[in-house]
């Protein structure tokens, strides 16, 4: 029986136990609603769970569990030769001899004695059935396949049975529970509540596994490659080993790539904090509410469009603009027309990175500015301040924690950002500061170290999850520290 | 230290009766010019947006047109199955030599000398090599068409395909361009004989992946990027709505809670790459997912996705008025039923917005599917989420990457079509929020 035609039963069921148990509590109740501790509805949840919780737990643990149990007891099978020499040997032969039983199953009953007599070769026949085998195949693996296969058709049944079963004797069970004083709403509630704080947990289940999953990577790529030469390595260049070959080749040092990231970061925030910034104020103190209503949404707009758009753009528009344009330049000033701008560089990705932060930047300052008690306004506008001046020395001074705040949130952005980079800032990896040239950065290397195919024994592909921790720690950093200010912001004018 | 020294120096040279000088000429000055500032970096602001939208929408509104070569094509027994074998091989039909049938209608349709090799090459070359298989798929769909002759619309080359939407200067020298001049003659001469015309593009729409831009569409990667929302749908709204009722219902007020909520807020702003090496590791490396499977793409842009639900969840639930949750509770309802019967219905028009925004960004979300290996050469359509599949912003990108002038046509055309999707469901989101949304 199949795994979904099982799951299907379960809910069938479970449907079943529900109104089973609505009846009952119905039939108890002897015709008065009132009677009831419960709505019958309660009760009949209260049955359908019993029916149905217990069986899929079992159902979910079976599943992980026994292939693990029919690997082993097929391991057992192999010859002593294959099991003593260890490992990966061993993997191999199992992993053959699982095509082998996928490939078993294809064959009639004739076929398979003339394999066991030997006077078939097992890999033609099979290649006929369409199963490619990757190595010859040995006699000891159609013994090994069969016990796998019955292995596992005993499996299924006994699965199938003892799931059934225990979704019946748990409605069973459930139902004999059911009187009229009987708590149901309580119990179903509590199961719902549990359900609601498991929900919760998966928020802090993604972090522990995005830790847990990029260190234990991580630490792998750091008993090949050691921690120093990663983190202050200046030189970038993870020759691709040929398979096999093992061994770390190739330097593999986290400073160019971490140069390129903040170089480019910061051209974009250079770009986007001014117009941001500008655009937050005058949005704020000046604008009329209709200009307001218009032009916010606006520019929201360029924060949902994705950013593989960006890049995009920066590879068919502003690239090519910034090249031409510098070639016109070096050309009215020294007559040779060669441009000084790559059409992939620093700038050209800073910028469009930059138009990509102005509405982070305006909208969370906006949000700052406007919190910002009306009373320290006016005392200065009494005064006889203009609203500049006001803006300049009251305003924006008693913004500012919060506005640092928001700015630490955009550049956290503006690291991670990586679509911009990989079509906008160039893949060489080197340390110089002209922004005219291609600089590289972390996310860069990341998707360029683990597109296409790939292996995950090689440093090279491992090297991407310690790049990964290192970025995701800098932007946490970020992060936490931001929310610190402007919590700490909030609450002072609360 | 010059504001100290500065005045007593001035009183001493200004004339008792004179107005003092507070210099409000230059403070206005210097209001105006703030001023200034401001509307100039919102103009700026909205400039680029303008040049963003301008530089897709006239790159690609061409892609929406396609030129196409009507012609009679003789499917004749001779070159289709010279050895009359169909019946038994199945073979035969596949690989019968199509584009052999399209020179001969090109031949005798422009009337060029058939031993001409090099204008016969030229020739053919108009017509896009697609057409084999766009001629295979006919004759193995009705084999009875075999001897008969049926005109077939074919698709030009993407390079004459350029020139006949006038993106080609012709006026550039010939062996500079890869329009030669005797194809120019020619499709002037097909476009006025009326075989030779621009329709609209469904192409675009329904084909998958291919190495020709004429042959290239996004349909393979729109129908796994479905796939994609399905599941991001079907995941993230129970467990975002889930959560949230119990961090902001139930939840006590801890250590615990607190470290939850930090997190969340924390996870909203973890760079989208790291959820792509997260999917890697956990979904494929360890629980054994297939690569490019359109179901780890969508579990991965759940996880991404979560924070985003459950921070607008929470925001709706607490808009919710205590009143509601008090009248309920004095009637007798407990505090789930309060919460499912009364204060759930009241904020699902904000729990609806969040997630469709949060959908939108899933949808145009591309780093983290470049690491679960979703950047691949998909020609079919995918039967169900287990199978290979790419995404639309993937595909954008793998376009982005090709060299060729009319693939620059087709990845904003993509792009356009992206857009579209992500305006639809933003003007959903708006339009929900504006017709459900109540102020208490």
């Amino acid at each position: 029986m199949s795994t979904s035609l099982l799951l299907l039963l379960i809910v069938l069921i479970g449907f079943i136990s529900y109104f089973a148990g609505r009846a009952r509590s119905l039939a108890q109740a002897n015709g008065k609603l009132s009677n009831l501790h419960s709505l019958p509805g309660y009760h009949g949840s209260y049955v359908a769970i019993w029916a149905i919780l217990p069986a899929a737990l079992v159902l979910g643990a079976w599943l992980v569990a026994a292939p693990m149990y029919i690997d082993s007891s097929t391991r057992a099978t192999l010859p002593e030769a294959v099991q003593t020499q260890g490992g990966a040997t061993v993997e191999l032969a199992l992993g053959q001899v699982k095509s082998v039983a996928g490939g078993l199953k294809r064959l009639t009953t004739e076929e398979i004695s003339a394999l066991e007599s030997g006077s078939a070769n097992l890999r033609s026949t099979l290649a006929a059935k369409g199963v490619a085998l990757a190595g010859e195949g040995e006699p000891y693996m159609i013994t090994a396949a069969q016990h796998f296969n019955a292995m596992n058709a005993t499996n299924r049944w006994l699965m199938s049975a003892v799931v059934l079963l225990i979704a019946i004797a748990g409605g069973v069970y459930a139902i004999r529970n059911i009187a009229t004083r009987f708590r149901a709403r309580n119990q179903v509630e509590r199961v719902m509540l549990g359900s609601l704080i498991v929900a919760s947990s998966i928020a802090i289940l993604t972090t522990v596994g995005i830790v847990a999953s990029m260190l234990s990577e991580a630490g792998r790529f750091f008993t090949m490659v050691s921690p120093f030469e990663f983190f202050f390595g200046t030189v970038w260049d993870p020759r691709f080993a040929a398979a096999g070959s093992g061994g770390a080749s190739g330097q593999f040092g986290l400073i160019p790539l971490l140069a390129g990231t903040l170089y480019i970061a910061f051209v974009a925030m250079l770009f986007a904090v001014p117009i941001g910034l500008f655009a937050a104020i005058y949005m704020a103190e000046y604008a009329s509410p209709r200009l307001r209503s218009t032009a916010k949404p606006l520019l929201e707009v360029l924060a949902g469009i994705p950013t593989i758009v960006y890049g995009f753009f920066a590879l068919v528009t502003v690239g090519p603009f910034l090249r031409d344009i510098s070639a016109q330049l070096n050309g009215l000033v020294t007559g040779n027309y060669q441009n000084f701008i790559q059409a992939q560089s620093v700038v050209t990705a800073g910028i469009v990175m930059g138009i990509m932060l102005i509405p982070f930047v305006s909208s969370l300052s906006d949000d700052i500015i406007t919190q910002v008690p009306r009373a320290l306004r006016d005392g200065s506008l009494g005064l006889g301040a203009t609203r500049s001046e006001t803006v300049k020395k009251v305003i924006l001074p008693a913004a500012l924690p919060g506005i640092v705040g928001a700015l630490l949130l955009t550049a956290s952005r503006a690291v991670g950002e990586t679509m911009i980079v990989v079509l906008a800032a160039g893949v060489a990896a080197r340390m110089q500061i002209n922004p005219f040239e291609p600089m590289t950065t972390v996310t860069v290397k990341i998707v360029n170290q683990l597109t296409g195919d790939l292996e995950f024994t090689s440093p090279q592909t491992l090297v991407a999850f310690a790049l990964g921790i290192t970025l995701f720690v800098i932007t946490l950093g970020l992060n936490i520290y931001a929310l610190y200010i402007v919590r700490k912001y909030r609450e002072q004018y609360e | 230290m010059t504001d100290i020294a500065s005045p007593t120096v001035r009183i001493s040279a200004r004339p008792a009766s004179a107005t003092r000088d507070i210099g409000i000429k230059r403070r206005y000055a210097a209001e105006r010019r703030f001023r200034a500032y401001g509307i100039g970096a919102i103009s700026l602001g909205l400039f680029f947006l303008a040049l963003l939208l301008w530089t897709v929408v006239s790159n690609g509104y061409t892609a929406f047109q396609q030129t196409t070569i009507t012609l009679p094509i003789e499917f004749t027994e001779k070159v289709i199955d010279p050895k009359g074998e169909r019946a038994t091989d199945g073979k035969v039909l596949m690989t019968a030599n199509y584009p052999l049938l399209v020179r001969e209608a090109l031949i005798k349709q422009l009337g060029i000398d058939a031993s001409k090799r090099p204008q016969v090459k030229q020739a053919t070359d108009m017509v896009s090599a697609s057409s084999r298989t766009l001629l295979r798929d006919i004759v193995v769909a009705d084999p009875s068409v075999i001897g008969k002759t049926i005109p077939v619309t074919l698709l030009a080359e993407a390079n004459v395909d350029s020139a006949f939407k006038g993106q080609i200067d012709l006026n550039v020298e010939e062996s500079k361009r890869k329009v030669k001049d005797q194809q120019v003659t020619w499709m002037n001469e097909l476009a006025s004989a009326g075989v030779l015309k621009k329709s609209f593009n469904t192409g675009i729409f329904t084909f998958g992946a291919s190495s020709r831009p004429e042959a290239a569409g996004v349909g393979v990667a729109a129908l796994g990027s479905l796939f994609m929302m399905l599941i991001v749908l079907v995941l993230s709204l129970p467990i975002g709505v889930a959560a949230s009722i119990y961090l902001e219902e139930f939840a006590p007020k801890n250590r615990l809670t607190d470290l939850i909520e930090v997190n969340i807020n924390n996870l909203a702003a973890v760079p989208s790459i790291v959820y792509g090496l997260l999917g890697l590791a956990v979904f494929i490396n360890f629980a054994g997912m297939p690569r490019s499977a359109a179901v780890v793409g969508g579990l991965v842009l759940t996880l991404m996705t979560l924070p985003t639900i459950i921070i607008a969840t929470r925001a709706a639930l607490k808009a919710v008025p205590p009143s509601i949750r008090s009248a309920a509770l004095g009637l007798g309802a407990s505090k789930m039923q309060t919460i499912f019967h009364h204060v759930l219905p009241l904020a699902m028009p904000g729990i609806l917005t969040g997630t469709i925004i949060g959908l939108a960004h899933a949808l145009g979300e591309t780093a983290p599917l470049l690491l679960i290996g979703m950047v691949a050469f998909v020609v079919d359509y995918p039967g169900s989420p287990m199978e290979p599949s790419t995404a639309l912003p993937v595909q954008i990108y793998m376009w982005a990457n090709e060299a060729e002038r009319a693939f620059v046509e087709r990845t904003s055309g993509a792009i356009i079509i992206l857009l579209i999707f992500l305006v639809v469901m933003n003007l959903g989101a708006i339009l929900l929020r504006r017709r459900f949304e109540r102020r208490w």
